[in-house]
């Protein structure tokens, strides 16, 4: 017993590296969703815009994101240096080999459900992160009138003169002027596409395999495991992570598709 | 009396660590079903020798299901298709006659095939030599209710100490992962008095022998634990982190000297 490998480039390092950077991930999914039900309000995307605009602009939540951002890649990167490792573990493989006597079929296929969730979040930010940023996300001006509610929509296509960022204002009469990106608007053309709606579903099935395995895994990785809590543990990692969220997610695509 | 079956063997047949090794189907005839798997080979491998052929080379040793020597990977399962036994355990009643059984050895870079079904399993030796032991200073022994231990700490202990170092744990594994195995052997010592002076160091040193094996990394998938002969709980992999993690992240005094 002497001199010790750095915990970073052990089995368990690594392993502890996939279990905190997906742990941030989940927690991140949350936000995410909570943020995206406005979505369902029926306000032409008033309130979604609005916090749209926040999400993107607001500098704690900006450093979040570049944090988030950093896990989803440094979560693959390690998840390909372990597999790397583990394929080169058993180079002769067996002839029989049955997997599904012993273990489930989402916990032997992480990677697999993972490439489906790194193709669609690269998908997603296409779709809209970089479309809000630098791409052609149309505008659109809010006026409403305060003292009745009443609201008038103004769908714009090209930026509005006074427009830097986000724009509201009163105008004479008790009128609330809002002009902002209308990234509503771009989730409505985004899923007029049924291809991209597929992809949006499926993304969301192997979120919910990855998760329903991933979230109860990661505490066994941390060395969490207790009696107490391991009932706990799975069940919000089944019911939460593995079906309420991915499903209200889902729905969003299939809610613009089939409905609005 | 006991029925009698027929069956065709699909056996990897391998003459040394360097051969390529293939699959050769033999036919195990009249064997009867309250013969033990390894019996059965028995069989087979006295047919062979007086055709003058090779028999097949597989490890065994105390056929009592506790020495941890048999292995083989049969039908795509290590031990076999039963829980919770070892392969000198499985009986042909498990069988049934005309039956293709595919018999492979263990599979892992760290297992090298030594000849046909047998396989090299001295990285365990070697893990355990890495850490796995206690050091106690001679002198008269103190009495034994000197030392207290809970009657629960104590069956964790024993259960974790059950382990048997036979390796269907790494076979079963997607990955080839060492962890239940290890995670055991540090477990019988950290949860014990006894085990306490080289508790981190132990940790520390056993999963640095592990990875030096070239074993994979657990994706806590639990084939481990539903194949283990012995019935070894995952519960010891967590164990292993957290001695592991505590080792390395806050008790780096108890390891090294500064």
């Amino acid at each position: 017993m002497s001199k010790s490998k750095p915990v970073l480039t052990s089995s368990l390092g690594r392993k502890l590296i996939m279990s905190l950077t997906g742990l941030f991930l989940c927690t991140f999914l949350i936000v995410h969703l909570i943020g995206n039900l406005q979505l369902f309000k029926d306000d032409a995307g008033y309130a979604f815009n609005n916090y749209a605009y926040f999400m993107t602009h607001f500098t704690p939540i900006k450093v979040v994101s570049y944090l988030l951002y950093l896990s989803i890649i440094i979560h693959a990167v390690y998840a390909l240096i372990l597999t790397t490792k583990n394929k080169a573990a058993r180079p002769i493989g067996y002839d029989q080999y049955d997997g599904k006597a012993n273990s489930a079929w989402n916990s032997r296929n992480m990677g697999i459900l993972g490439t489906v969730l790194l193709i669609f979040i690269v998908t997603h930010m296409q779709n809209f992160w970089y479309q809000y940023k630098f791409g052609t996300t149309p505008y659109v001006e809010y006026r409403t009138e305060v003292s009745t509610g009443n609201q008038e929509v103004l769908k714009l296509d090209d930026v509005p003169s006074d427009y830097n960022g986000y724009v509201i204002y009163p105008e004479p009469g008790g009128i609330e002027v809002v002009k902002s990106k209308d990234l509503y608007r771009q989730v409505e053309e985004t899923f007029k596409n049924p291809l991209l709606v597929g992809l949006y579903v499926l993304g969301m099935a192997a979120l919910s395999f990855h998760l329903i395995h991933g979230f109860q895994s990661a505490f066994q990785t941390i060395g969490f495991n207790h009696r107490r809590y391991n009932g706990i543990i799975r069940t919000i990692g089944v019911w939460v992570f593995g079906i309420i969220i991915p499903i209200l997610f889902a729905s969003m695509p299939l809610y613009f598709y089939f409905i609005k | 009396m006991s029925a009698h079956m027929n069956l065709t063997l699909k056996v990897w047949r391998q003459k040394n660590s360097n051969d390529k090794g293939q699959f050769v189907t033999i036919q195990a005839k009249d064997i009867a079903d309250d013969m033990s798997f390894l019996e059965m080979l028995d069989v087979v491998n006295e047919d062979l020798t007086r055709k003058g052929e090779d028999p097949i080379y597989f490890d065994h040793d105390c056929r009592e299901g506790i020495c941890g020597m048999c292995s083989l990977v049969i039908n795509g399962r290590p031990h076999g298709p039963k829980y919770g036994i070892t392969t000198c355990q499985l009986h042909m009643r498990s069988f049934h006659d005309g039956q293709t059984i595919v018999i492979e050895p263990w599979r892992a870079s760290a297992f090298p095939v030594l000849k046909d079904l047998a396989v090299d399993r001295t990285s365990f030796d070697r893990i355990q030599q890495a850490g796995g032991y206690v050091n106690i200073n001679t002198g008269g022994p103190q009495d034994a209710n000197n030392i207290l231990i809970p009657k629960r700490v104590a069956d964790e202990a024993f259960e974790s100490a059950t382990c048997i170092g036979c390796g269907a744990c790494v076979a079963a594994c997607k990955n080839a992962s060492a962890m239940l195995f290890v995670s055991a052997k540090i477990s019988q010592f950290a949860l014990l008095p006894q085990g306490q002076t080289e508790r981190y160091e132990r940790a520390q040193a056993m999963v640095d022998q592990m990875d030096a094996e070239g074993f994979g990394n657990c994706t806590n998938t639990g084939a481990c634990e539903a194949e283990c002969p012995k019935g070894i709980k995952l519960t010891n992999i967590a164990r292993m982190n957290r001695e592991y993690f505590t080792a390395k992240f806050f008790r780096q005094e108890d390891v090294h000297q500064h």
